[in-house]
C-alpha cells in the first residue's frame, strides 16, 4: 500500500505528517511511502533525510493525491486539494469537523474516507493517537518559555552577590494537558506556580506537577463525561472573576489554556484584570486561536497594552518536534487500523468510526457520545473513627491475649515440671532460650544473604555427627549394627559440614562492592 | 589417647554455641559475612574434637575414615554445584540431616546404655527417640522429594487427592499411638513400633511435599530447612548433649524465620505451610476485565529508550537465570552506568528458588551488590524512575495484587513497575506466571512488551547500545 505525504500548503503551517523516523516506522509497518518535494523544509527535514529513510520523492501534489491509497497532512485540506483527491482515498489530518461543513460535504461527494485527527475520541486506549494532546503538550511547554522571554526577570529566585532575586509567580488558567505542561516547565524554571481550573478532579495532578491548586468556595464541579469542562453558573464566575483579581495584582505571567471543542473560547481574564496588572507582565493566550480567553487577545499578534502588559497571541509551534509527535500519534493509529498486511476500516471499532468523518460518501459527524472514563463507584461509606482509641482498644485486646497465652504457657511449663526428670528440664530450658537467641539473630540477617544463610545452617546442622561420633563402638562383636549406622550417620552429616561451609565460602566471594 | 574431662567437654561445647551464634548473626551484613564463615568452621572443628576426645568414645578408625571419605565428596559437591542449583543441594543436605537424626535415634535405641534407665527416665527417652526419629524422617524424604522437583526429577504440579487431610492426620494419629506403644515397651521390644512409624513418617514426609507446587519451592525449601534444625535438637534432647540441642534450636528458628518470609511475601499463611498442600489457590469472584492492549518493541527501539533514561530499574525474576542471561545484563549494565545513568536491580523476596537466590545469582555476575536493593528499598524511588526492565519475572511485578481484590495473589507484596515512567518486559511469550493470573500491567499504556528469549535480547540490545 502506498502512503503519501504532500507538502503543506498554508503558509503559517510549519509541520510536516511525516519525518524520517515515522518513514522508517511506517515502512516497517508495510507501507511504501512517497512525499512531496520539499515537504519537510520548513520543519528543518530535507528531502536527503527523507530519501535516506527510504521514502521516494515525489513532485506534485497532484500525484501524491492521486496515486496514494493514505494521505497523511497536517492542516484540514483546502478545496483545491480536495480536487485532486482520488475516489477511496484515506486521507489523515486535523479537520475540525463542527466548522467545516462544506468540507465535509466535498470530502464525502469525491468519496474520499477522512479521518479526523481532532476527532479521536480522548479514551484511553486512543491516547497515543490523540493528536490535541500531543501538540498542547507543546503548546504547554512553548507558552512558558515565550512568556518568560517577554518577560523581562529571571523565572527563578536567586541570592547573589549582587543582591536578591524574588522568584516569578506564573498563573497557568486551566490544567488540561496544556496546562499541566505549562505547570511543569514553569515549575522546573524554578518559578512560583498557582493553576485554577473548575474541575476539581484534576487537583491532585495540578498539585503533583509543583502549583498550587487555587478554587473558589462555591461548590460546583465543572468535570464533564467528555473529558472537557463545562460552562459554569453565574454565581460561580462571579467567585472566579474575583479570585483572578486578586491574582492580577500579584502574578507575573499569565497563561490561558481553556478550550471547548467546536465553541468560541470562554473569556475568562477581562480588561480589568489585565487593567490590574504590574507593568511589564505578560500574558500568553494558548486560546488566542478561536478567540482568545482573555478579552484583549488579538490572534497571531504580540503587542504592548498601555499599562505595560505584553499579551501573547501567537506561539512558535516548534515545528520539528510537533512533526515527529503528530507523525507519531499517525503511525499509532495505521498500526491499530492493521497496518498494510491487515488494512481495515473497521467502523466498529470505537475510534475509527468516530474519528471517520466521511465514509463511503456519507458524512458521519457528529458521532454519539462516549464517556471518557468509566463512571468512578463512590467508594463505601467508611466510619472514621478516632485512631487513638482504635490503638488503645487494640493494645488492650492484645494484652489481654498476651496475659492468657502467658498463663497457658506457664500452665503447661509447670504441668511439665511436675512429670519430667530435672535433667530434662535442664536441657529443655537450654533449648527453648537457643530458640529465642536464634531468631533474634536471624532476623538481623540481610535478605540478600539468606541463600548463604541456609547454606552454612546447614553446614551447622551437620553437628549431628556428635550423635555418630558417641555410638561409634570399638568392638563390633556385640554392636554391629550400631557402628553402621553411627557410621554412616557420620558419613552424611560430615558431607553436609563440609560441603556447607565450603559452598556458603564460595558464594560469599561473589559478594563484591 | 589423651582423654578431655567432661567438664572441659562442656566448657568447649559452649564455646562452639557461642561460635555458631556469632556465625549466623556475622550474616548480618555482607562486609562480616565471611568473618561468620570463619567461626562456623571453627566452632564445627572444636565440637568435633572434643567430642572425639571425650571419655567413651571408641572406634576411632571408622569416624576417620568416614569423615575423610565425606570431606572429598562435600568438597566435590559444593565446588562443583552451579549457583542456579543451589536449591537442590541445600535440600538434598537436609536430608542428609534427617538421615543422620534417624540413624542416631536408632543407635540410641540401640545403644545398651539406654536400658540401664529406668522409671521417667526411660520413657521419656524412648519418647525423645520416637520423636527424633520422626522428625528425621519427616525431613529426610520430604527433601529427597524436594529436590526431586527442583532437578525436574519428579513433576512439579502438585499431587492433590481427596481426603489426604484425612490420610495425614489418620497417619499421624497412627504414628501417636505407636509411640505409645513404643515407650511402654521392655528392652528392644518396640523395635518393630519404630520401624513402622519411621515408614509412616517417611511417607508423611513424602505426600507433604508432593502436595505442593513447583512455585511455592522456595517455602518448602526453608521449611525443610528448619524441620532439619529441629531433627537436630531432637538428637540432642535423646544424648543429653546441649551443643545440638542449641545449634539445632538456630538452625530450626532460622529456617522458621525464612517460612516466614516467604510466606508474608507470597501472600499466604504460615499455618497453612505447615500442613502442607498449599499450592493451590481458588480465585474469588469475577476477575476485573483488563483494559486497553498490549504493545510490543523491538530491540532498538529499548536501546534508545536506554540511552534516553536518565535512571533504569532491573527487576531480574528466576527467568533470567534460567536463560543465564545475568552476564550480558550486567555487561548493559556497565555501559549504561559509564554513560552516566542510575542503574540498580530490584529484587523480590521470592524472585528464584531459594530465599536470597537472585542475590546470589547476580552476585556470581560480579553484580556490586550495593546496587541491588530489596523490594522496600527501591519501591519509593520507582515513581522517579524512568525506564524499568522486568526480566524473566511475572507474578511479582502484578499490580492486581494491590487493586484487584478478585486476584488470587491480592495482598502480595509487589515491585510497584508500573509507577515508572516506562516499563520494558522482556518475555518469552504472553503466558502467566506461576501463580496463573493475567497480568494487567502489560496492558498499561506505559507498558511494553519484548518477546524473545532472555539472554538473547539482552545481547541484541547490548548491541544496539555499542553501536
Amino acid at each position: 500500500m502506498k502512503v503519501g505525504i504532500p507538502s503543506e500548503i498554508f503558509p503559517n503551517e510549519l509541520r510536516v505528517a511525516a519525518t524520517p523516523k515515522t518513514v522508517k516506522r511506517l515502512q516497517k509497518q508495510g507501507f511504501e511511502v512517497y512525499i512531496q518535494h520539499n515537504a519537510g523544509l520548513k520543519a528543518n527535514f530535507s528531502d536527503k533525510d527523507f530519501e535516506e529513510a527510504g521514502a521516494k520523492i515525489v513532485a506534485t501534489a497532484a500525484d501524491i493525491y492521486g496515486k496514494s491509497d493514505i494521505v497523511l497532512k497536517v492542516k484540514e485540506p483546502a478545496m483545491e486539494e480536495v480536487d485532486m483527491m482520488k475516489e477511496g482515498l484515506v486521507m489523515l489530518s486535523y479537520l475540525w469537523p463542527a466548522q467545516n461543513q462544506p468540507l465535509l460535504q466535498k470530502l464525502a461527494d469525491k468519496k474520499v474516507n477522512a479521518i479526523a485527527m481532532d476527532a479521536i475520541p480522548r479514551i484511553s486506549r486512543a491516547q497515543k493517537m490523540d493528536v490535541l494532546s500531543s501538540m498542547a503538550n507543546i503548546a504547554g511547554y512553548r507558552s512558558v518559555i515565550e512568556g518568560s522571554f517577554y518577560f523581562g526577570r529571571f523565572l527563578n529566585g536567586q541570592i547573589t552577590a549582587a543582591g536578591k532575586v524574588e522568584p516569578a509567580k506564573v498563573l497557568v488558567i486551566g490544567a488540561g494537558v496544556a496546562g499541566l505542561a505549562a505547570i511543569g516547565a514553569a515549575n522546573s524554571l524554578g518559578a512560583i506556580v498557582r493553576a485554577f481550573d473548575t474541575r476539581k478532579e484534576v487537583a491532585e495532578q495540578i498539585e503533583s506537577m509543583g502549583a498550587q491548586f487555587l478554587t473558589v468556595e462555591i461548590n460546583e464541579d465543572g468535570a464533564t463525561a467528555s473529558g472537557y469542562s463545562k460552562e459554569m453558573s453565574k454565581a460561580f464566575i462571579e467567585a472566579e472573576m474575583k479570585l483572578f483579581l486578586e491574582q492580577a495584582k500579584e502574578v507575573d505571567i499569565v497563561i490561558t489554556t481553556a478550550q471547548i471543542p467546536g465553541r468560541p473560547a470562554p473569556k475568562l481574564w477581562m480588561d480589568y484584570h489585565v487593567a490590574a496588572m504590574k507593568p511589564g507582565s505578560v500574558i500568553v493566550d494558548l486560546a488566542a486561536s478561536t478567540g482568545g480567553n482573555c478579552d484583549l487577545t488579538r490572534n497571531g499578534e504580540v503587542y504592548t497594552t498601555d499599562n505595560g502588559v505584553t499579551m501573547v497571541g501567537k506561539l512558535n509551534q516548534l515545528p520539528t518536534q510537533a512533526s515527529q509527535l503528530y507523525g507519531n500519534n499517525l503511525c499509532h493509529l495505521l498500526d491499530d487500523m492493521g497496518k498494510a498486511e491487515k488494512w481495515k476500516i473497521d467502523m466498529e471499532d470505537a475510534v475509527v468510526s468516530r474519528a471517520m468523518v466521511t465514509y463511503n460518501g456519507k458524512i458521519n459527524w457528529p458521532p454519539a457520545p462516549l464517556p471518557v472514563s468509566p463512571t468512578k463507584t463512590k467508594a463505601a461509606e467508611v466510619v472514621v473513627e478516632d485512631p487513638k482509641i482504635v490503638s488503645e482498644r487494640k493494645n488492650k485486646k492484645e494484652a489481654k491475649s498476651m496475659v492468657i497465652k502467658l498463663g497457658v504457657i506457664g500452665a503447661l511449663l509447670l504441668a511439665m515440671g511436675q512429670f519430667a526428670p530435672g535433667e530434662f528440664m535442664q536441657h529443655f530450658t537450654v533449648f527453648v532460650l537457643a530458640v529465642f537467641i536464634g531468631w533474634q539473630v536471624i532476623w538481623n540477617v540481610s535478605h540478600s544473604l539468606h541463600t548463604p544463610l541456609m547454606a552454612i545452617t546447614n553446614a551447622i546442622s551437620g553437628i549431628i555427627i556428635v550423635g555418630g561420633l558417641l555410638q561409634t563402638k570399638a568392638d563390633l562383636s556385640s554392636s554391629l549394627v550400631m557402628t553402621v549406622l553411627a557410621s554412616v550417620a557420620i558419613l552424611v552429616a560430615s558431607i553436609n559440614i563440609v560441603g556447607g561451609f565450603v559452598v556458603t565460602h564460595r558464594m560469599l566471594k561473589m559478594f563484591k562492592k | 589417647m589423651i582423654f578431655i574431662e567432661k567438664e572441659i567437654q562442656t566448657a568447649a561445647y559452649l564455646f562452639a554455641s557461642i561460635l555458631f551464634i556469632l556465625s549466623l548473626g556475622g550474616l548480618s551484613s555482607q562486609e562480616s559475612a565471611k568473618r561468620g564463615v570463619f567461626y562456623g568452621i571453627v566452632g564445627m572443628a572444636i565440637a568435633v574434637l572434643a567430642t572425639v576426645l571425650g571419655k567413651g568414645v571408641e572406634g576411632h578408625v571408622y569416624i576417620i575414615g568416614a569423615i575423610s571419605v565425606a570431606a572429598i565428596i562435600g568438597t566435590l559437591l559444593a565446588r562443583k554445584v552451579e549457583m542456579t542449583s543451589m536449591p537442590q543441594l541445600v535440600a538434598i543436605l537436609h536430608s542428609f540431616v534427617g538421615l543422620a537424626a534417624v540413624l542416631v535415634g536408632f543407635g540410641s535405641y540401640l545403644d545398651p546404655a539406654t536400658h540401664t534407665l529406668s522409671g521417667t527416665e526411660h520413657t521419656i527417652h524412648l519418647v525423645e527417640v520416637f520423636i527424633g526419629v520422626f522428625i528425621g524422617a519427616i525431613t529426610f524424604t520430604g527433601s529427597i522429594v524436594a529436590w526431586g522437583k527442583l532437578e525436574g526429577k519428579i513433576m512439579s504440579k502438585p499431587l492433590l487427592y481427596p481426603g489426604r487431610h484425612a490420610v495425614n492426620i489418620l497417619m499421624l494419629l497412627a504414628s501417636i499411638v505407636l509411640g505409645v506403644l513404643f515407650a511402654g515397651a521392655e528392652g528392644l521390644d518396640g523395635m518393630m513400633y519404630l520401624y513402622i512409624m519411621t515408614a509412616i513418617a517417611g511417607f508423611i514426609g513424602v505426600m507433604l511435599v508432593m502436595a505442593i507446587g513447583g512455585a511455592d519451592m522456595p517455602v518448602v525449601v526453608s521449611m525443610l530447612n528448619s524441620y532439619s534444625g529441629w531433627a537436630a535438637s531432637a538428637a540432642g534432647f535423646m544424648l543429653g548433649n546441649d551443643l545440638l540441642i542449641v545449634t539445632g534450636a538456630l538452625v530450626g528458628s532460622s529456617g522458621a524465620i525464612l517460612s516466614i518470609i516467604m510466606c508474608e511475601a507470597m501472600n499466604r499463611s504460615f499455618f497453612s505451610v505447615i500442613l502442607g498442600g498449599f499450592g493451590t489457590v481458588k480465585s474469588s469472584g469475577e476477575a476485573t476485565a483488563i483494559e486497553g492492549e498490549v504493545t510490543a518493541l523491538n530491540h532498538e527501539e529499548v536501546a534508545d529508550l536506554l540511552k534516553e533514561a536518565r535512571s533504569v530499574v532491573i527487576v531480574p525474576g528466576y527467568g533470567m537465570a534460567v536463560a543465564k542471561a545475568q552476564y550480558p545484563i550486567y555487561e548493559m549494565v556497565k555501559i549504561l552506568q559509564k554513560a552516566g545513568k542510575k542503574v540498580r536491580f530490584a529484587i523480590h523476596p521470592v524472585a528464584g528458588r531459594l530465599p536470597g537466590h537472585m542475590n546470589v545469582l547476580l552476585a556470581e555476575a560480579n553484580v556490586p551488590y550495593d546496587i541491588v536493593l530489596e523490594m522496600d528499598e527501591i519501591n519509593e524511588d520507582l515513581p522517579e524512575t524512568d525506564v524499568v526492565m522486568v526480566i524473566g519475572a511475572n507474578d511479582v511485578v502484578n499490580p492486581g495484587a494491590q487493586d484487584d481484590p478478585s486476584s488470587p495473589i491480592y495482598g502480595m507484596p509487589v515491585i510497584e513497575a508500573w509507577k515508572a515512567e516506562k516499563v520494558i518486559i522482556m518475555k518469552r511469550s504472553m503466558s502467566v506466571g506461576y501463580a496463573g493470573v493475567e497480568n494487567p500491567l502489560f496492558y498499561k499504556p506505559n507498558a511494553e512488551m519484548l518477546y524473545g528469549d532472555a539472554k538473547d535480547s539482552v545481547e541484541k540490545i547490548l548491541g544496539f547500545l555499542k553501536a
